[in-house]
């Protein structure tokens, strides 16, 4: 089976390729990128991408797909159509699921539901611990032999610095990273909004950004003295982007992502007490937004990652003390990204093909994937960076409707998903202001 | 007379006008006058349904809510989460559907959490009134505060207001802080440290808002001190030592009010904590108004049920509203055969004005 992606411009940082060229995809994996003068092969299936940017597949590093065990808010399949809509070939699922992925069987069982879905590649994160509860360590070297491409206790940080350095030094050894949500409970104190002025006018409990800096100086520090990859989630704070950029400095493996929620919004979207500006880390102020843009724009951000975590809408109905913290994410990121960072002049289209796919697939070492060399697995994002559309929740392919976005006009989206040569999303043609080619 | 109150619910202080303030401040005067009537009632809102819906544990701001809705008439249902389906986990905004399907008039809520009000009026067609939402606001308090003051100083441009304690979980502070600096009033905040954050200055609506660490700062050269209660439990979350040591540093005592102006006002919220966060000799003296607080927080919520509950004519008020309650009661037949007290009522307010 062969599919030629025709007439697009192709931007693939791994190889330094920026120019207009097709893209053969052979047996599920890349066959040649081809000059524009080059003889096109026979019998191909042809994706007219003329006017639109072929990059290698976008991967997701921070996704929750809820199942095994809270369906109702997300099962696999639903977070993998969202997943494909949303531009993504490859998605990461957290390991806060219940029970808690933190041994080979839910590995397995995760690994296998994926399959039988096949719509994107999911890639299951063990727990650091067992339960996550923070005491002793989950059986990593097993859930990578069942397929785990990381470890992380997200949402229940890790919270004794020896626990975590003994982490380190066992995940070091399997060549795992380890992936924290820097939060120090202590200092986070029960809030459910970011500290400042915000949290003060609204009366509402504040999580200081020292809670995340404390924890991203300790797990910088750790990085440095057991030699592991670590790899801090969604990092928020102007604090925080400073501990990892002095870590890189100092050669420590330490990578990041921060989401699209916390460079687009500050904490004063929570003024009218809506829950889905409720998360955690929670939206920050003007300063912290200004130090991620930074930050993304001079490389000490590795990745975008979505931190999609579905809720049903019966939870985030109630109060903002008892709503739980998240929201989806998976369908406006790519769209937010575009807008807020490449539109805006923050970076360039491709720094924006790394941070979603160069950097990710480096970062868990997904082989084969975020690179459109020869060989590699056939998975392709497709965008359109001036299309405008609307973003209906009430249509997310999501199983749960907890965002922010519901109703913004965005300009910019991945209309096209193509995973192992095969197209499993394409944007309707319908769309206001669509530019795509039949 | 003839301001408007450009508002469907009472959320917060933050948002209204001076005008609008001033408004609800001069209704409330007028209505002070019908508890002081040998028959307390006027018939404004009969025929109303008022839901005071209570959280958490209330006697004074639910008994003046119920009270203020019973002397304008209306009818007043009380639901205390205790007594709810709360209890049997059923969420607020079920609560709320529910309730919205008897169809009240206005819904007043008292909730621990930050927000709950909000979250109300969206899903409800009543008018919603804040009687406090966790550590957010508590609007009827700051403007029977401020009718306390205005009735004492005439005005509040110009004072200087201290505001002591517990100011981080207080929602009487937060709304007491919108209130005097839109009227133009300075307001030095103080408490410890952990209870007192120096950030607070940023909340000012003017610019008269400052957060003094010693409480002898803040005291010094007042026109109103305002003593917020301490609750029992700061000292167990690592926000205090002990109540003792509070009540030594912090409590308002005969010799740090000497400080203040000689023609100082004291207030306090209540429920006073006597010994701790202010002394007896204080609270019982001279220059307490505290009970006149109490007085005034009947008047206010009259005021605020009645500019919002009172139908579209009360939104825009160009009479007086206990005057033109008989207006009311001549213009419908089947109200005076029904409510003797109704009729009485707007006699007397008609003899009392004359």
């Amino acid at each position: 089976m062969r599919l030629l992606i025709a007439n697009g411009y192709v931007i693939d940082p791994s190889q330094g390729i920026n120019a207009g060229k097709d893209l053969l995809i052979e047996d599920g994996r890349v066959a040649a990128v081809l000059g524009r003068g080059e003889s096109r092969p026979e019998g191909a299936e042809v994706f007219d991408a003329t006017g639109l940017v072929v990059a290698p597949g976008f991967i997701d590093l921070h996704t929750h797909l809820r199942e095994p065990g809270q369906e109702y808010k997300e099962t696999i399949a639903s977070g993998a159509a969202a997943a494909v809509a949303g531009g993504f070939t490859s998605v990461c699922a957290m390991p806060n699921t219940d029970p808690v992925n933190d041994n080979p069987a839910v590995t397995s069982f995760i690994v296998e539901q994926s399959q039988t879905v096949g719509l994107a590649n999911i890639f299951p994160v063990g727990a650091i611990t067992k339960g996550s509860k923070g005491e002793g360590l989950a059986e990593m070297g097993e859930m990578k032999r069942a397929g785990i491409v990381a470890v992380t206790d997200d949402g229940r940080p890790v919270p004794s610095p020896g626990l975590m350095r003994r982490a380190m030094e066992y995940a070091r050894g399997f060549d795992l990273a380890v992936m924290d949500h820097c939060d120090d409970r202590t200092l986070a104190a029960g809030g459910v909004m970011h500290e400042g002025e915000w949290s003060l006018r609204l009366g509402l409990r504040g999580r200081p950004a020292l809670a995340e800096e404390s924890d991203a100086m300790r797990d910088c520090a750790l990085a440095e003295l057991t030699g592991a990859r670590v790899h801090l989630a969604h990092v928020s704070t102007r604090g925080a982007i400073e501990a990892v950029r002095r870590a890189k400095e100092r050669g420590a493996q330490v990578t990041c992502e921060v989401t699209p929620h916390h460079f687009t919004l500050t904490d004063a979207a929570c003024e009218g007490f809506d829950t889905n500006t409720k998360m955690n880390p929670p939206l920050r102020s003007r300063e912290h937004v200004e130090a991620i843009l930074e930050a993304v724009a001079d490389g000490t951000v590795d990745a975008v990652a979505t931190d999609h975590a579905p809720h049903h809408a019966d939870e985030k109905a109630l109060e903002f003390d008892h709503a739980p913290f998240g929201i989806t994410g998976l369908e406006t990121a790519v769209a937010l990204a575009l807008e807020r960072l490449v539109h805006r002049g923050h970076i360039g289209l491709e720094r924006l093909v790394e941070l979603f796919s160069t950097n990710p697939a480096r970062i868990f070492r997904l082989a084969d994937r975020g690179t459109l060399r020869p060989g590699a697995w056939g998975d392709v994002t497709v965008l359109d960076p001036d299309l405008s559309w609307t973003f209906d929740a009430s249509r997310s392919k999501s199983r749960s409707r907890n965002t922010p976005f519901d109703g913004w006009t965005l300009q910019g989206a991945a209309v096209a998903t193509i995973v192992a040569g095969r197209v499993v999303y394409r944007r309707e043609r319908s769309a206001v202001g669509g530019r795509q080619s039949a | 007379m003839k301001a408007v109150l450009n508002q469907k619910h009472l959320l917060g202080i933050r948002g209204l006008s001076a005008e609008e303030i001033t408004h609800i401040l001069d209704t409330a005067e007028t209505f002070r006058e019908v508890s002081e009537r040998e028959i307390k009632k006027v018939p404004t809102l009969r025929g109303r349904t008022v839901i005071n819906l209570f959280f958490e544990p209330s006697t004074r701001t639910r008994t003046s809510f119920e009270i203020a809705g019973k002397r304008l008439s209306a009818d007043v249902i009380n639901i205390n989460s205790s007594s709810s389906s709360v209890t049997k986990g059923e969420t607020l905004l079920d609560t709320a559907r529910n309730l919205e399907a008897m169809s009240p008039d206005l819904i007043v809520i008292r909730h621990p959490s930050a927000g709950a009000p909000h979250q109300l009026a969206r899903v409800c067609r009543a008018g919603v009134v804040n009687a406090g939402d966790g550590a957010h606001e508590h609007p009827t308090q700051a403007l029977l505060d401020a009718l306390t003051i205005r009735q004492q100083k005439g005005s509040l441009r110009g004072l200087r207001v201290a505001i002591l304690g517990d100011i981080l979980h207080s929602r009487v502070a937060r709304s007491n802080a919108h209130l005097l600096t839109t009227l133009g009033a300075s307001v030095s905040l103080a408490g410890p440290g952990t209870l007192a954050p120096p950030e607070f200055a940023s909340l000012a609506v003017g610019g008269g808002l400052r957060v003094e660490s010693r409480i002898e700062d803040a005291i010094e050269g007042a026109d109103v001190v305002m003593v917020l209660r301490i609750q029992r439990e700061r000292q167990d979350s690592a926000f205090l030592p002990s109540l003792r040591e509070y009540a030594v540093h912090y409590g308002l005592t005969l010799k740090r009010l000497r400080l203040a102006k000689p023609d100082a006002i004291v207030m306090h919220p209540g429920p006073m904590n006597r010994g701790i966060e202010i002394s007896s000799d204080v609270a019982d003296g001279a220059r307490s108004l505290i009970l006149d607080q109490v007085a005034n927080g009947l008047a206010v919520r009259m005021a605020v049920l009645y500019l919002l509950g009172g139908g579209a004519g009360a939104l825009n008020v160009s009479t007086n509203p206990a005057t033109q309650a008989k207006v009311e009661t001549e213009s419908s037949p089947e109200a005076s055969t029904e409510s003797l007290s109704a009729a009485v009522a707007a006699a007397h307010a008609d003899s009392s004005k004359s």
